[in-house]
């Protein structure tokens, strides 16, 4: 016996669907159909480009984030001293940190994929580039002679005195054994400030280099890239995966992927990420398959939509 | 000296002269890819509605895409931030990406309706959400490469998410020539492939007809019974 498939169904069967059409046809023209499609959306785009043109507010720098919050640089710069700072504690690819990574149930992906992208904050980040100084510091010498223990007292004292200091501010800092740490960090500060940090951290000491992972990952642990992200919307909490600076729409595709940022349990889940993407991914496989679901596919039968697209065809029946 | 001989006719190909890989590739194409079915100069009566016009939007925007995406690259990721030229074919960029997704989202909410899958179209539609899937990551990419605040932020947010599955080292957002490479060259690759094979499809399979038509169906009848219309013609 042969089973009839379902109207709904993908397969090939022997009816009006699967058979070459052999009814009354029209006119068309592809070409024709392509030349008007590409005048058409040819003369939006340009009328779209010409009234809204698109945003491109100027980039970070370290220089730039120096001068204008001096005191949040040297709080951040403290923090990778004493490994304390976000990119620190993050895990692979950037370090081995301890249960840092995010997992699904007892998959760890993260873990799976191994430090690939090594980054040491202290060193990378303030030691490193202090000695590319025509006349380095000597509090280099003094931090590179401590201990790891002694290092991470002095980061972890500074970093208390600074959140004390009116407006964190180092010139107001209580008075304490903070070793070295203020010297590197006020050395990072300057050097930062007069335009030296940015191509140090992002050339590593080359002359060819398209990596900015060193600038992004040191910017973001700070304050004041993340304080000019929230004020122009983009953050995580603010849709922001889908916004883009100023009113110009960004990639407002992704609201789905936004929204479930939004919601819990995925918004204050320390596994977010991974969770979101797996949903994500199983949803547009769901949908990539959606002609073998039995049930779902059979929502454009009930839900008569087609009655509208095909409004001549039924008129005419 | 040996002397030529005729290979023995395949009798899968007998009486099309084809015996060779070459000639065998040619008589599949021709049975399922005719020029006629390729370049059609009609359609079935059915396919009349402003339904359809949303496929065609995103192949114009797409196109628009690619020659726009061409003259930025080739003039180099810092040109459009100094050459009003450039900054007006970066906002043709973007808003061609923009039209280009507004019509494809439509065309694929209006394909579902129609559930135009139905009759051995199924390949149609999995290379179509294929196509969609791979152009929102091409356009991520494309955010990343704006070398301004906005990717800058982006870079940094984004970074978790890619960590947190493992592929954070080889789409390594915060790194240009990754994220360059990966923008210009393989991910448009795959989206130029999957959508002309969507538009092979199309033309292969054909427009799928309504849900729920019938041979009983005035526009079915008509053929078979050599009724005429003024404003259809007879195939």
């Amino acid at each position: 016996m042969t089973r009839i498939p379902s109207p709904m169904s993908w397969r090939k069967g022997d009816n009006i669907a699967g058979r070459p059409w052999r009814g009354r046809v029209r006119d068309y023209d592809l070409f024709k159909e392509l030349t008007i499609g590409l005048v058409v959306v040819g003369l939006l785009v340009i009328g779209l480009s010409a009234i809204f043109s698109s945003p491109d507010d100027p980039g970070v720098t370290l220089k730039s984030w120096a001068t204008a919050a001096p005191s949040d640089f040297v709080a951040t710069a403290t923090a990778e001293l004493g490994g304390t700072s976000d990119t620190a504690g993050y895990g692979p690819p950037y370090n081995a940190t301890p249960d840092a990574t995010q997992k699904l149930g007892f998959i760890d992906l993260q873990a799976l994929s191994g430090v690939r992208l090594p980054i040491d904050t202290a060193n990378d980040f303030v030691i490193n580039p202090l000695k590319t100084l025509p006349s380095p510091p000597p509090a280099l010498a003094v931090w590179a002679a401590a201990t790891a223990d002694q290092q991470a007292k002095w980061a972890a004292d500074y970093t208390t005195a600074l959140a004390a200091a009116p407006n964190g501010d180092p010139a107001h800092v209580a008075g304490g054994n903070y070793g070295p740490v203020p010297a590197l960090t006020l050395a990072l500060l300057a050097m930062a400030g007069n335009g030296n940090l940015d191509g140090v951290l992002q050339n590593g000491g080359q002359p060819y280099n398209l990596d900015y992972t060193p600038t992004i990952l040191f910017l973001g642990d700070g304050g004041y890239f993340p304080n000019l992200a929230t004020t122009a919307h983009l953050t995580g909490d603010q849709w922001g995966v889908m916004n883009e600076t100023g009113n110009t729409p960004g990639q407002s595709w992704l609201w789905l992927f936004s929204f479930f940022y939004q919601i819990q349990p995925f918004k204050s889940s320390p596994n977010a990420d991974i969770l979101v993407v797996s949903v994500m991914l199983l949803l547009s496989l769901a949908l990539t398959v959606l002609p073998f679901i039995p049930g779902l596919r059979s929502i454009p039968r009930k839900i008569p939509v087609h009655r509208l697209i095909w409004k001549d065809y039924y008129g005419q029946r | 000296m040996s002397t030529h001989q005729n290979p023995s006719p395949d009798p899968e190909v007998e009486g099309t002269g084809a015996y060779t890989w070459t000639g065998k590739s040619r008589r599949w194409f021709l049975k399922h890819l005719p020029p006629d079915k390729l370049l059609p100069e009609d359609q079935p009566s059915y396919v009349a509605s402003w339904a359809y016009v949303f496929g065609m939007g995103a192949v114009a925007g797409l196109i628009f895409i690619i020659a726009s995406g061409v003259v930025l690259s080739l003039n180099g990721p810092q040109w459009y931030h100094v050459s009003s030229l450039g900054h007006f074919t970066n906002s043709v960029h973007l808003w061609s990406v923009e039209l280009f997704f507004m019509f494809l989202v439509v065309h694929l909410w209006i394909k579902f309706w129609m559930a135009a899958w139905r009759g051995g179209r199924v390949l149609t539609w999995i290379t179509g959400m294929v196509a969609f899937l791979v152009s929102v990551i091409t356009a991520f990419t494309g955010y990343l490469l704006q070398t301004n605040f906005d990717s800058q932020w982006i870079a940094f947010q984004a970074k978790d998410a890619l960590n947190a599955v493992g592929v954070g080292a080889w789409f390594n957002v915060a790194n240009l020539g990754q994220i360059f490479m990966w923008h210009i060259m393989l991910l448009p690759l795959a989206v130029g492939a999957v959508v002309a094979l969507h538009v092979v499809l199309v033309r292969a399979h054909g427009v799928v007809p309504p849900l729920d038509a019938a041979e009983t169906d005035a526009q079915l009848r008509d053929a078979t019974t050599g009724g005429t219309d003024t404003e259809v013609k007879q195939p």
